[in-house]
């Protein structure tokens, strides 16, 4: 049983954490909590962290992964975090999925669980007037256990090296151009998740190798059940029908987005670093390609990118969907 | 003469309790019934309601969803309150996440004005379509012990062996089944003929064993014993395609503001912002012109629309139509020209022009991606890449014709290009062919290689397209075609192009003034004799006759 496997590695690896603060006693009840795990990502915490609780978030459980510019201070300090902390490998706990499946399985069940890394930021139907425990609630009335999207990369026009990203700032207010339309979705027959490519990365770093563009498919919002576990980052989960998370005979069930905040100038930086560290999936692949590319006077702008404005232009551009709520 | 109100609650108690603080202040009697399956949070919430005048709370039932519990409390409720408030005229079933969204004087008001009337939905159901995504008919004929929540696998069993055996249960004499919303709005004279009723042991008896029946308990009564029924519910709440209802949130403030119904349901209890502006008197806003029924309900029928039949011709992580999906494949019609660049030059100029139809070039040419004036991109950051596009050709051709809605598409194709599209392209209603076949054998012609040279690749160009002729003729295929061979082109070259514009511009007859030009083909029927003398009989080609060869348009200019 591989949904047990991935358990019994989970329980395995919490060895490896190390408790810095406990708030969970205040964790109240049916609340949505965070998931994340962090490494030197002291400059997006402070939006991160007001992003989320202005959505709702009630509760943030952290692993920080080895952090050396204070970012753990900052988060031990605030009321709604639980830290933990490992110096462990990044890779062997699957990219923080295990370390993240043995914190669910301890505080999650019973509660909607976002599982997220510092630059993803959910949007979903409604999110600017309706709180995401509106979203819950109505999930739970409709008897959905988990909502998919999709990671949608902004990118800034120009080069990211040009950015001046501070502390606590909006960072679509620098990065908030998209592809609109250029993203290939197939189905994966083992766990019966989508599998979803395409975006300006596709587009221009692996143009001429696309079966290695990164996946896109995303289900973070999850109902959890101490029996489910993460297979692979939040791409997919067991037991399989948690990512059936499409309609098959041509409606569409409702989805979000995930934005995807990775393209600002902290980006140059942690190429530099993780090219040497080899720490990220398929040997920071991705990372060298942005090492060798950091150049390109337009970066990952082109004529044809589409300039982010909120959740309903996604909503009409098919990025994602309403379903019926209505 | 008031109206008075029977509350049933399950859950939100905290609203429950803020609704029921604004009926009492309006001077309206109010019992209510708290499921008893709600636990602690129900002693705070009689401490709230208690002291209210004209407030009293009900012997607690459960009330498991869909049960007879549901329609015994509201009737033993609506009971009690007729005793003890005789000035009570109209008894108004709401529910604790029900909401007023007009001021209680002006029900109060309408209600005056139509002393006898009993505001209920009620609707036969042999005639109407009312549930949603349930029984209907059988809700009546068979019994249902087993709770559809909890124990859904043997209720649907038991249902199973009801039908199997054929079973229908026999109505109480004179009974006629009607369903509609819970939320009535009854006279105390049909109230109190329900309950004074003699046969109700016996029409009890049978209402505890239809399907859900508080939809249809006093819908059906009020047919036996109404006055006058107005055949509505001034409650508004919808219901989605499965059957759920749905939940009103902030942003419906202006939506319930332009509702004609005086309460609607249900509410999140979070909508901070819908409670305060209901239900804070201080609060007076003019309320918005009122809009008809018809034009709230498009915004819920637009929802289950988007659920059930989506948006044709995109897929994303909601949508994924499986193999069973019979519709179109993409989101608008597209002309796809095979073989037309190689008897013509700058087909896609003249096309456009004729057309109006944003035509690219080869879209599957195998080096890259020909998009409309050579661009290196698309809308909708599409790239030009091949590599890109050959990794999913179906998602690519979907994008193109998603990302482009409102404007018509074309694009060229030829044997020499990727053909791995084709199956799509058969399957698509949306695809309007045109071929001509035999056309790959002018390049090779212009080529001016020796027939020993070229027969090779003139043999698997004519399988290609034989291959995608022989797809498009396959029973399943939903795409238009039409087929010529270019000997049959050549004759009359006109004629197609004339079909082709006819029925790419709709009813809009439009006589063309232009042939597109016609590239050289000087010694096309020599060059095919070479290559059937060669022993590679180029079929798809057709006879091409010299005098109509060197009879073509253009060809001294060209020349």
């Amino acid at each position: 049983m591989e949904r047990r496997r991935c358990q019994i590695r989970a329980i395995r690896k919490r060895v490896e954490l190390a408790n810095v603060v406990d708030r969970t006693e205040a964790i109240p009840e049916n609340s949505v909590l965070a998931f994340v795990t962090i490494r030197n990502e002291i400059k997006r915490l402070p939006f991160f962290l007001e992003y989320y609780r202005a959505l709702g978030v009630k509760h943030f459980l952290i692993v920080d992964n080895g952090s050396s510019d204070g970012g753990d201070r900052l988060l031990a300090g605030e009321e709604d975090v639980s830290l933990w902390s490992t110096s462990a490998s990044y890779k062997r706990s699957r990219f923080g999925t295990d370390w993240l499946n043995w914190l669910k399985f301890r505080y999650g069940g019973g509660h909607w669980t976002l599982t997220l890394d510092p630059d993803e930021f959910f949007v979903y139907p409604f999110c600017d007037t309706r709180p995401i425990q509106a979203l819950c609630d109505w999930l739970d009335q409709s008897g959905i256990r988990s909502l998919g999207t999709m990671l949608i990369d902004l990118y800034p026009r120009g080069p990211v090296a040009d950015l001046n990203y501070q502390p606590g700032q909006d960072p679509f207010e620098i990065a908030n151009w998209f592809d609109a339309g250029n993203y290939m979705v197939s189905k994966n027959p083992r766990y019966g998740n989508l599998w979803i490519q395409g975006g300006p990365r596709a587009r221009v770093y692996f143009a001429d190798e696309p079966e290695k563009s990164p996946s896109l498919n995303k289900i973070p919002l999850v109902k959890w059940d101490r029996r489910y576990a993460y297979v692979s980052s939040t791409h997919m989960l067991l037991p399989r029908g948690l990512n059936q998370t499409y309609d098959e005979a041509g409606g569409e069930k409702m989805s979000g987005c995930l934005l995807h905040a990775k393209f600002l100038d902290t980006l140059v930086e942690k190429a530099a670093e993780e090219v040497n560290r080899r720490e990220h999936f398929a040997n920071g692949r991705e990372y060298d390609a942005y090492h060798q590319r950091s150049d390109d006077p337009n970066g990952l702008w082109c004529e044809w990118s589409e300039k982010f404005i909120d959740w309903r232009q996604l909503e009409l551009l098919g990025l994602m969907s309403k379903g019926n709520w209505a | 003469m008031t109206v008075g109100f029977v509350m049933l609650a399950h859950g939100a108690l905290q609203r429950t309790a803020d609704v029921a603080k604004v009926l009492s202040d309006a001077g309206c009697p109010l019992i209510i019934h708290v499921d008893a399956r709600v636990g602690e949070p129900f002693d705070r919430f009689k401490t709230r309601v208690s002291h209210l005048p004209n407030v009293s709370l009900a012997p607690r039932l459960a009330c498991e969803w869909g049960t007879w519990a549901l329609v015994q409390a509201s009737r033993d409720c609506a009971e009690t309150l007729l005793r003890q408030y005789p000035d009570v005229s109209h008894v108004y079933l709401i529910s604790g996440t029900c909401l007023p969204i007009k001021p209680v004087p002006e029900l109060t008001r309408f209600l005056a004005d139509h002393p006898d009337t009993d505001f209920i939905e009620s609707v036969t159901i042999g005639e109407v379509p009312w549930t949603k995504g349930g029984l209907s008919e059988e809700r009546f004929t068979l019994t249902f012990p087993f709770p559809w929540r909890r124990r859904r696998k043997l209720f649907d069993l038991w249902v199973e062996a009801q039908r199997l055996v054929g079973r229908r249960r026999k109505l109480p004499d004179g009974l006629s089944p009607h369903m509609g919303s819970q939320w009535w709005c009854l006279t105390r004279a049909t109230l109190e003929t329900i309950l004074n009723d003699s046969r109700r042991d016996e029409i009890d008896r049978y209402f505890k064993r239809v399907w859900i029946p508080d939809e249809s308990y006093f819908q059906s009564l009020v047919r036996l014993y109404g006055r006058k029924v107005e055949s509505r519910s001034l409650t508004l709440s919808k219901f989605d395609f499965q059957g759920k209802p749905h939940v009103f949130y902030n942003d419906h403030l202006a939506l319930l503001r332009q509702t004609p119904q005086f309460f609607a349901r249900k509410i999140w209890p979070g909508a901070n912002q819908l409670y305060r502006a209901f239900l804070d008197g201080r609060q007076s806003v003019p309320p918005l012109a009122r809009i008809s029924p018809a034009h709230i309900d498009r915004t819920f029928i637009q929802a289950s629309v988007r659920r059930t039949r989506g948006r044709p011709g995109m897929v994303m992580s909601g949508r994924f139509p499986g193999k069973d999906y019979d519709s179109a494949l993409t989101a608008a019609p597209y002309a796809v020209f095979h073989g037309f660049s190689d008897v013509f030059r700058d087909f896609p100029r003249w096309a456009r022009l004729n057309t109006g139809s944003r035509t690219h070039g080869h879209l599957f040419a195998k080096e890259r991606v020909e998009y409309f004036g050579g661009q290196s991109g698309f809308a909708g950051a599409m790239s030009s890449s091949a590599a890109l596009r050959d990794y999913d050709t179906r998602q690519f051709l979907r994008n193109l014709i998603w990302n482009t809605r409102g404007e018509h598409q074309s694009f060229l194709f030829s044997p020499r290009d990727s053909q791995e599209i084709t199956e799509f392209l058969a399957a698509d209603r949306n695809a309007n062919i045109s071929i001509v076949t035999g056309a790959w054998a002018l390049p090779l012609l212009r080529s001016g290689r020796s027939v020993d040279e070229v027969r090779k690749e003139a043999a698997i160009l004519q399988q290609r397209e034989a291959d995608f002729i022989e797809i498009l003729s396959e029973r399943r295929t939903r795409a238009r075609a039409r087929v010529w061979s270019l000997a049959e082109f050549l004759e009359r070259p006109l004629d197609p192009l004339q079909e082709i514009v006819d029925s790419l511009s709709g009813a809009e007859q439009h006589l063309l003034a232009e042939m597109p030009e016609l590239k050289l083909m000087v010694g096309l029927p020599d060059f095919l004799q070479a290559l059937r003398n060669a022993g590679m009989n180029p079929h798809m080609a057709g006879e091409v006759s010299e005098d109509v060869a060197a009879q073509m348009p253009g060809v001294a200019r060209i020349g």
